[in-house]
């Protein structure tokens, strides 16, 4: 399994990625571009932590979901 | 779902000094059932507040998730443009009879419902979401009829055909369905309430809610509340099969306990060894745990598992825990909708590790590798089938631990391989266009 999936620890309150299932293909751009937050199972899919992205990563959240070519990640309000 | 349950007899729990069945006290289906019907409950009333009515009954769902009837009602009626409403009589879980039973006995508590929360949510478009072929359809088509010929609803209700598969009631893969499409799970967001049938907010509300609503909108929340506990009021139907000597759907009020159910289902015929509460997406208990506590979600919450909608069944001591939930795993696996990666690779994976769990010397590592497994197919999925059924997979777990340690000797306390859990028969061709 590549990368760990896992945003650091601490109380943090900005928006968190989300994966669409159904669109997601697998193939990991997300991964090989943030792997600091997306983690990869065995299979291919993004493993990503259910936490808030931290603001020195936040770019390039942003631009794990431009990338996405599924249209597949979301940035979405925490909650 | 239906050889299971004679859907002509029902049995009933009478507590002392209360009044049961609710649900089940009329039935009135065939011609004139309306009459029939009327006479036994009274006319369907109008003009009444239902959603204050629902709240201060403290009703919940009755589909699975227990969720705040009122609570939905609510917010649909305040998504105001358009609404419509579904009543969801899909059932696609084997273990259960209920709905079936309902829509076959009183089709027209269901219909009184489901017209009384169409007016409370102002609706323009009412569903009632079926089994293809079920044995209550042309009961049902008859009752809804008989009620636009005597003028009983404001709106005109269709029947919608629901394919025999387990995830066919999920409400989106409904919403789907009843929008023309196939009954396949969608991404949310956005929730049915929000975009729904044809993209307008939708209320999803399993049948027996709707027979519920139709009670108390009649009798009032004091009365709902005389049976049931106070956080969890009223009656609720459960499936109860296994080793009982009449397998059936009873009716009896929340926080009953697991003998009296028993007993109203023809009584015990064998030792226990384990309950199986909730159907496939819930969990195993104990039997001695479970013999000792009420049937109410805040008992068997804390112990990992719930009501859902009201499946019990009764695993007997000669019976194999572990092969029991391998034929299921795999039977949910096989019911996947196939469209996340993690639930289509990782349920098989679960399913194949469980079946070698099942017999003799399986690998030392197998169980590790179902955890794994397991934690990599929860929450990462458009809908709950993951989720649920690896709720349903570490409870086997747990609860058969000892059996596993067993199967890791070679040995097997079980002493026969006789189906405890039904599946659908393999061979039975599922429709593969979901439809
Ligand atoms: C995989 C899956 C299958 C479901 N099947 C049914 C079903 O057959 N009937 C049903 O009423 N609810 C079913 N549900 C629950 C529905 O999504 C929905 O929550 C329910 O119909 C809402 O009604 P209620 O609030 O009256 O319980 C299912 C949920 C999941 C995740
Ligand atoms: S880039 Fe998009 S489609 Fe590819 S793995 Fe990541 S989320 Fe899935
Ligand atoms: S999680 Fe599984 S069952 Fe649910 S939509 Fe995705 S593939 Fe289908």
């Amino acid at each position: 399994m590549a990368g760990t999936g896992r945003a650091p620890a601490g109380k943090l309150t900005g928006p968190k990625l989300r994966v669409n299932w159904i669109a997601c293909d697998g193939r990991g751009l997300c991964a090989e571009l943030l792997p600091e937050l997306v983690g990869r199972d065995e299979w291919g899919y993004p493993i990503i932590a259910d936490a808030p992205v931290p603001p020195h990563l936040s770019e390039y959240a942003q631009r794990a979901v431009t990338i996405c070519p599924k249209l597949a990640l979301r940035l979405v309000p925490p909650g | 779902m239906n050889a299971l349950y004679d859907t002509t007899v029902n049995g009933t729990l009478t507590p002392p000094g209360a009044e049961l069945p609710r649900l089940l006290r009329a039935p009135a289906a065939g011609p004139g059932g309306l009459d029939v019907h009327v006479d036994a409950y009274g006319p369907l009333p109008s003009g009444r507040d239902v959603i204050a009515l629902v709240d201060a009954a403290g009703l919940t769902g009755r589909g699975g998730a227990g969720f705040p009837t009122a609570r939905k009602l609510a917010t649909v009626a305040a998504a105001g443009r358009r609404t419509v409403v579904v009543g969801n009589g899909g059932e696609g879980e084997p273990a259960a009879g209920k709905d079936l039973l309902l829509l076959h006995t009183v089709p027209h508590l269901v219909l009184d419902g489901l017209s009384l929360a169409a007016e409370a949510v102002r609706a323009s478009d009412t569903y009632l979401y079926v089994e293809r072929g079920s044995p209550a359809l042309p009961g049902l088509e008859a009752a809804v009829r008989e009620r636009r010929r005597a003028g009983m609803d404001r709106r005109r209700v269709e029947i919608v055909h629901a394919p025999p598969r387990f995830l066919a009631g999920e409400e989106s893969a409904l919403v789907n369905r009843v929008s023309g499409g196939a009954a396949l799970p969608r991404a949310t967001p956005p929730r049915v309430f929000e975009r729904g049938v044809r993209g307008r907010p939708t209320l999803v509300q399993n049948v027996e809610t709707l027979a519920q609503i139709a009670l108390i909108a009649r009798y009032g929340p004091a009365w709902f509340r005389a049976l049931g506990t106070a956080t969890e009021p009223g009656t609720m139907l459960f499936s109860v099969s296994g080793a009982v000597a009449a397998p059936r759907v009873i009716e009896a009020e929340i926080g009953v306990s697991l003998p009296a159910l028993l007993g109203a289902a023809g009584g015990q015929i064998a030792r226990l060894q384990a309950v199986l509460y909730g159907g496939y997406h819930g969990g195993w208990l104990p039997a001695a745990d479970a013999l000792a506590i009420p049937l109410a979600n805040t008992a068997l919450r804390p112990r990992g598992v719930s009501l859902g909608a009201g499946v019990v069944v009764a695993l007997p001591a000669d019976a194999c825990g572990l092969a029991e939930t391998a034929r299921v795993a795999r039977y949910l696996a096989d019911e996947s909708a196939k469209q996340c990666g993690p639930c289509l690779n990782g349920l098989p994976r679960i399913a194949d590790a469980l079946a070698v769990l099942a017999r003799p010397h399986p690998d030392r590592r197998t169980r590790a590798w179902i955890e794994r497994w397991s934690s990599l197919v929860a929450g990462r999925g458009a809908c709950h089938h993951p989720d649920g059924t690896v709720r349903f997979v570490r409870s086997a777990l747990r609860v058969f631990a000892h059996e596993a340690d067993l199967h890791e000797g070679g040995r097997c306390s079980a002493t026969t391989r006789r189906a405890v859990l039904p599946v659908p028969a393999p061979g039975v061709p599922a429709p593969r266009d979901w439809r």
